[in-house]
């Protein structure tokens, strides 16, 4: 599974990011945005319309399926559940956000373990940071949008003061990175 | 914040087990991820070296267990909280309500009450509260108790008087609370139609017969067969071509007890017994 972070400028991020896989993307993607808690939001539409994969909000317990981008919806938090389903919390805000990076990349990390690639985009905050560590302990992979080229490096710089991080790069190359994660899997790969 | 480990399983388990045994309070079933968090919350607050010394000291304090009890259930509600919810009960719910001479309603899960006098005005607005008897439960005693004073943060009302209006509200929210310095306090005539109560989805049985049943954003606290549980309390307490509204983000879709309901606006998760 591969879980995606971000909050000012990550939209544009995404959208030069998701094009580079195919709409047979065999891995699940979820993403959290940090965006103002209106409804309804419009994230779905547009993320669907910049990728070639299905966008959709998951309900509470609903199954996680390859090659969906599973956005979180907003004013909740979005968790993955040991059974590879997912749940939604009305939790207080971590990091003054709900949904809150943290949470999904910690309790993905939990369920999937190595089997995850935890990426995280431009922000202004540092909400994600504490996650990406505990994707790295739980053995997964890291990734995180150069700061040099985020629109707002502010979350990018905040993870890589605190991990070492697999791979650092501008946004259209994570793009293509994740799309060769899914065409080579390690050996005893099922995330 | 620490995370809880796998390694914690037993211990949690462990815990959980014995907040049941000694307080009757059954979180055995709650769904696992939000809960650890929680669970992890508490640990921190409450200096717990580990979750053997939390269940130690629950076991031993009420007040200690009074203080968990916080951090295991979540306090959270607004006034017309997601108001396209308020707006499909005013159109699509309260016309058939108006057939019944009498009208009962169960708020499941109703924390401080928001939920609650949300429907209580709707119904004020459309002439149907006079005969109208709301319940109102909840697990959370302290939570109760603020529900049944009925007065929150004058600060919180610009953003409910807003949420009102997009709910479909006739007037304006004001014609429903008096404004102190820094708290509104709800009208009688709302307070009057809800009747405010301890009970439990995990561990109690059916309510009562009700026209229409709000259980809003409390099933996402559960695994699936807690849902399952909770949803037969619920479905047995629902008349037949009565009403179930749950949360924006909650289903039947995932549950057993998807036959025994129509879909009656799906896109607000409003349900029709069969
Ligand atoms: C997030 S609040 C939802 C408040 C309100 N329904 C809303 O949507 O705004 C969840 C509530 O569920 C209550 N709850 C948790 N477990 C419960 C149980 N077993 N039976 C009844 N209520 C429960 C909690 O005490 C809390 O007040």
């Amino acid at each position: 599974m591969i879980v995606i972070g971000g909050s000012s400028g990550a939209l544009d991020a995404l959208a030069a990011m998701l094009p580079a896989l195919p709409p047979d993307y065999p891995l699940p993607l979820a993403v959290v945005l940090h965006v103002p808690p209106t409804q309804p939001s419009h994230l779905v539409a547009v993320l669907g319309a910049r990728s070639r994969l299905t966008a959709r909000e998951p309900d509470d317990k609903e199954p996680i399926m390859p090659g969906t981008l599973y956005v979180a919806p907003p004013n909740y938090h979005l968790l993955v559940e040991r059974g590879r389903t997912f749940a939604l919390s009305i939790d207080p805000p971590v990091l003054f956000s709900r949904p809150a990076i943290d949470v999904l990349f910690e309790s993905a990390a939990d369920v999937y373990g190595p089997h995850l690639a935890g990426v995280l985009l431009s922000g202004a905050n540092e909400d994600g940071a504490r996650g990406l560590e505990h994707v790295r302990r739980a053995g997964g992979l890291t990734f995180v949008e150069s700061p040099a080229t985020a629109a707002v490096p502010v979350m990018p710089a905040a993870a890589l003061r605190r991990i070492a991080v697999d791979h650092v790069a501008p946004a259209a190359d994570l793009g293509r990175l994740l799309a060769q994660l899914a065409a080579t899997p390690r050996p005893e790969d099922k995330a | 914040m620490t995370a809880l480990s796998d390694a914690d399983d037993a211990a949690l388990t462990a815990l959980l087990e014995g907040v049941y045994h000694r307080y009757h309070y059954d979180f055995r079933g709650y769904a696992e991820a939000s809960l650890r968090r929680r669970i992890a919350a508490a640990l921190g607050h409450l200096r717990c070296p580990s979750l053997d010394d939390l269940r130690a000291r629950v076991l031993a304090e009420p007040r200690c267990f009074g203080e968990l009890l916080r951090f295991l259930t979540v306090q959270v509600s607004d006034l017309f909280r997601d108001p396209s919810y308020y707006r499909s009960i005013r159109e699509c719910v309260v016309p058939y309500l108006r057939t019944y001479p009498s009208l009962k309603v169960w708020v499941a899960g109703c924390a401080t009450g928001e939920e609650a006098y949300s429907l209580a005005i709707v119904f004020a607005e459309e002439g149907l509260l006079e005969r109208t008897l709301i319940y109102a439960t909840d697990i959370h005693p302290e939570s109760l108790r603020t529900a049944e004073a009925g007065v929150y943060d004058l600060d919180r009302f610009a953003r409910f008087s807003e949420s009102y209006r997009l709910a479909g509200g006739h007037g304006s929210l004001s014609d429903f609370y008096t404004a102190s310095s820094s708290s509104a306090i709800l009208d009688r005539r709302l307070k009057q139609a809800i009747l405010f109560s301890d009970h439990s989805l995990a561990t109690d049985v059916a309510f009562a017969e009700v026209e229409l049943v709000s259980c809003r954003n409390v099933l996402i606290y559960f695994d699936r067969p807690l849902q399952n549980r909770a949803l037969g309390v619920l479905r047995d307490s629902v008349r037949r071509k009565g009403f179930l509204g749950l949360g924006a983000k909650e289903t039947l879709r995932f549950s057993s007890h998807a036959e025994a309901f129509g879909e009656l606006v799906p896109e607000d998760r409003i349900y029709q017994r069969r």
